[in-house]
């Protein structure tokens, strides 16, 4: 029997044929149907074969979540549905863009901090900076926090991207 | 598609109708307009497809459900570009919602204006993917072919739905290649939905169902859609159990309805002995049925005293709403032939005690004879018309087309149906108006059989139009309307939870039926006293060609039994006298 009472987090991958669409579909899938979606990220993956991989990170009841995952996979266009949430280790990555608007001290503190976080230095201007930062979701948000205490900021993420560890493939069945 | 056999080349059109008569069609219902022109031209000089002119895109698509439904096959809509697409989105979420396999063709404007705003140019693609089980929107004319050999595959294979291929016009023009296939094996990879059940599954379901004390069969209209084998196959799961089953609104005639196991329908409009039984069960085998709002009531008191098992070839079916001890996924037809199989093997013997006890309680409910109704005095009762409508046609063949509201449940309870396929009706949707275009595509399916449609008077304004396509063709429907001059449905709602304010459901300036019969050459009855009811049901039935029939009912019956909004199966209200005790809680008033 599924929980129906405790929201869980999940991130899941979708491998779907990148036909005109396929995103809407996905997406109508969500919003048809009052599911959350945290964050999507989507690209085509495999040029030859016309595969696209999505990932999403949504939450819900274990109930729902399951309902997401077999909605998914019904889908004409979709491949194959990973739950990286319940599935074996994973390992998930995002990456962001900041850009601080700051000076003086605060300039000075945010590149120590930016280097503390392993963020790379893309542009710089007397009074700013833009920082590429790489992790998972929570330190990328720590990094955030941080920068928004230093200046003003401006934010471009990208959303999870995760996939399973070891040798594992995923493959077009 | 073989590499090695050579593709000829012929306009877009034609391979449009060479893989339809490949796929077995044999009729169209359709309506033209300017962006599906090559396509009625490449028609008008093909023999072998029909085409049925409908009036109103809607009841094109209602109309090929009715094939649908009937026959097993998938019907067929061809539609031209914007409002010719949009008229048709009703019907397609219909279609959805009750799983019927569906082909729409819809036109578009040529591919270079496709974004334009241009004349009749709708985003139909955008606007049927959340109605529709897949979409395309045909863009190269090398994948023609096996874009329509893949809607025709999708549309009816796991659990059937609607699928629309929007066709610019310039891809219908242009020369396109088309194989002649050697095997009837469709050039499809992708979409393999499961349809064999799993054995260990299997072997758990007959475990559990070897446990029952107080079991129930609940099955739904996965029986239908799998094919007459699965009630055949129901039928004999039936009588190795004896256990008691009740269908849903969609999976009536899935069992005979008078076989001594048969509750009748469960639900909100379901009988007494069918809800309590499903109340009070130990064990329930859910076979095709998904579990809906109107057949559960309140979902934390459904069934709550049962482990269930729910058999559906839709995986997303299964704890959708209704958390299982198991789900099987598979074809319902295999999956019965696979439980009676791994019955045997496991030596079911049904527990012949507990059964005996169990029955007893049923039969105890049974007596209260909940669709008991009294036909006094003058004035028919709608339930009675019903009642002589099934009795006079019992020695016939008879298909019953329903539209929606409260003609349409006392259709449920008073019309027996003892095969699949004879009952159409629009349950998830709950589309007024279904009922007269299904009826025209039953009846162009099956021209000998007895169609009738039972009509409510407002359901039957909805899409009266297409008394004119029943007239071009001679289709003898029947169509038999309660008229009660009320949104029957509408007003007892209003009676029950809404203090009787009667906004805006009465059915006033209605036309003399009898009249509007005329005008389209039909035979036009009136039956407006319990003494006439007879006469003209046998009139009706003696008649040729198309009848409406104006039967004056009780104007302010309520269709009971009834759970309210918002209760259980063992809440109900069984008549007017039980009404003033139950009143509807304040959640309930929410619901729909």
């Amino acid at each position: 029997m599924l929980d129906t009472t405790q929201t869980e987090r999940h991130t899941l991958s979708v491998l779907v044929d990148n036909e005109p669409g396929v995103l809407a579909r996905v997406v109508g899938l969500f919003s048809g149907r009052g599911y959350n979606i945290e964050s999507l990220t989507v690209s085509e993956v495999d040029t030859a074969r016309q595969l696209s991989r999505i990932s999403v990170v949504t939450s819900g009841t274990p109930m729902v979540i399951e309902q997401i995952k077999q909605l998914l996979d019904k889908l004409v266009p979709t491949h194959s549905v990973q739950d990286l949430t319940v599935g074996p280790a994973h390992v998930e990555r995002e990456l962001a863009l900041v850009k601080i608007v700051c000076v003086g001290d605060k300039r000075v503190e945010s590149l120590r901090v930016a280097d503390s976080f392993r963020a790379r230095t893309l542009d710089s201007s007397l009074n700013s900076f833009v920082f590429e930062v790489t992790g998972n979701s929570s330190k990328v948000t720590a990094f955030i926090e941080l920068m928004n205490s230093l200046g003003d900021t401006e934010v471009a993420r990208t959303g999870v991207c995760g996939m399973t560890r070891g040798n594992n493939i995923d493959l077009v069945g | 598609m073989s590499k090695t056999q050579t593709a000829a080349m012929m306009p877009g059109a034609e391979v449009i109708l060479k893989v339809m008569e490949a796929e077995g069609v044999d009729v169209i219902f359709g309506y033209p307009g300017g962006a599906v022109l090559p396509i009625y031209d490449a028609l008008f000089k093909n023999n072998s497809i029909r085409h049925i002119l409908v009036r109103h895109e809607q009841a094109a698509v209602h109309a090929a459900e009715g094939y649908a439904r009937s026959t097993g096959k998938v019907g067929v809509v061809l539609v031209t570009s914007g409002p010719g697409a949009t008229n048709a989105v009703t019907g397609l979420t219909d279609a959805l919602m009750d799983s019927v396999p569906i082909v729409c063709l819809t036109g578009q404007v040529p591919s270079h204006l496709i974004g334009t705003d241009a004349f009749q140019e709708a985003d139909t693609s955008g606007i049927t993917r959340p109605c529709t089980k897949y979409n395309y929107l045909v863009k190269k004319s090398d994948r023609l072919q096996a874009n329509i050999e893949e809607a025709f595959h999708v549309a009816r294979s796991g659990r059937p739905g609607p699928v629309v291929l929007d066709l610019p016009k310039d891809i219908q023009m242009l020369d396109a290649p088309y194989v002649e296939h050697k095997s009837a094996a469709p050039a499809v990879q992708r979409y393999k939905p499961v349809t064999s059940p799993d054995k260990a599954v299997i072997k758990e379901a007959v475990k559990m169902m070897k446990q029952a004390k107080k079991p129930v069969i609940y099955g739904g209209g996965g029986l239908i859609n799998s094919g007459p084998h699965a009630s055949d196959a129901l039928h004999r799961l039936v009588g190795k159990t004896g256990w008691p089953t009740t269908l849903t609104l969609m999976g009536l005639g899935a069992l005979p309805a008078d076989d001594r196991h048969f509750l009748g329908m469960l639900g909100m409009h379901g009988t007494y002995q069918a809800n309590l039984t499903m109340h009070n069960c130990d064990f329930m085998l859910n076979l095709g049925a998904r579990f809906d709002d109107r057949v559960t009531g309140r979902l934390s008191e459904f069934a709550p005293f049962s482990k269930k098992v729910h058999a559906d070839i839709d995986p997303s079916s299964i704890n959708k709403v209704v958390n299982v001890d198991l789900g099987i996924i598979g074809d319902v037809g295999e999956t019965l032939e696979a439980l009676l199989a791994e019955m045997e093997a496991q030596s079911f013997r049904p527990n012949d005690k507990a059964m005996a006890r169990w029955w007893e309680q049923i039969e105890g409910w049974r007596s209260r004879d909940c669709l008991a109704f009294e036909q006094a005095g003058p004035v028919i009762k709608p339930q009675k018309s019903i009642q002589r409508l099934y009795e006079m046609t019992m020695d016939r063949d008879v298909y019953v087309t329903t539209e929606v509201g409260q003609h349409q449940m006392w259709a449920a309870q008073y019309f027996g149906f003892h095969k699949p396929n004879r009952w159409m009706t629009s349950g998830g949707l709950g589309t007024m108006g279904y009922g007269l275009p299904a009826a025209v595509g039953v009846q162009v399916a099956h021209p000998e059989a007895t169609v009738i449609d039972i009509s409510g008077e407002a359901s039957f304004l909805m899409n009266m139009q297409e008394l004119s396509t029943i007239a071009q063709y001679n289709l003898p429907v029947k169509i038999f309307i309660l008229n009660n001059e009320w949104m029957g449905m509408v007003r007892q709602w209003q009676e029950l939870v809404h203090g009787k304010r009667y906004s805006e459901s009465y059915s006033s300036s209605l036309p003399d039926f009898v009249k509007l019969a005329d005008t389209f050459g039909m035979k036009g009855l009136r039956a407006s006293a319990a003494d006439d009811l007879d006469d003209v049901i046998a009139e009706m039935l003696a008649t040729d060609g198309p009848v409406i029939a104006d039967i004056r009912v009780e104007k302010e019956e309520n269709c009971f039994p009834m759970i309210p909004s918002g209760a259980a199966h063992h809440e109900m209200i069984l008549g007017p006298e039980d009404e003033a005790n139950k009143s509807i809680s304040e959640e309930g008033k929410v619901l729909v």
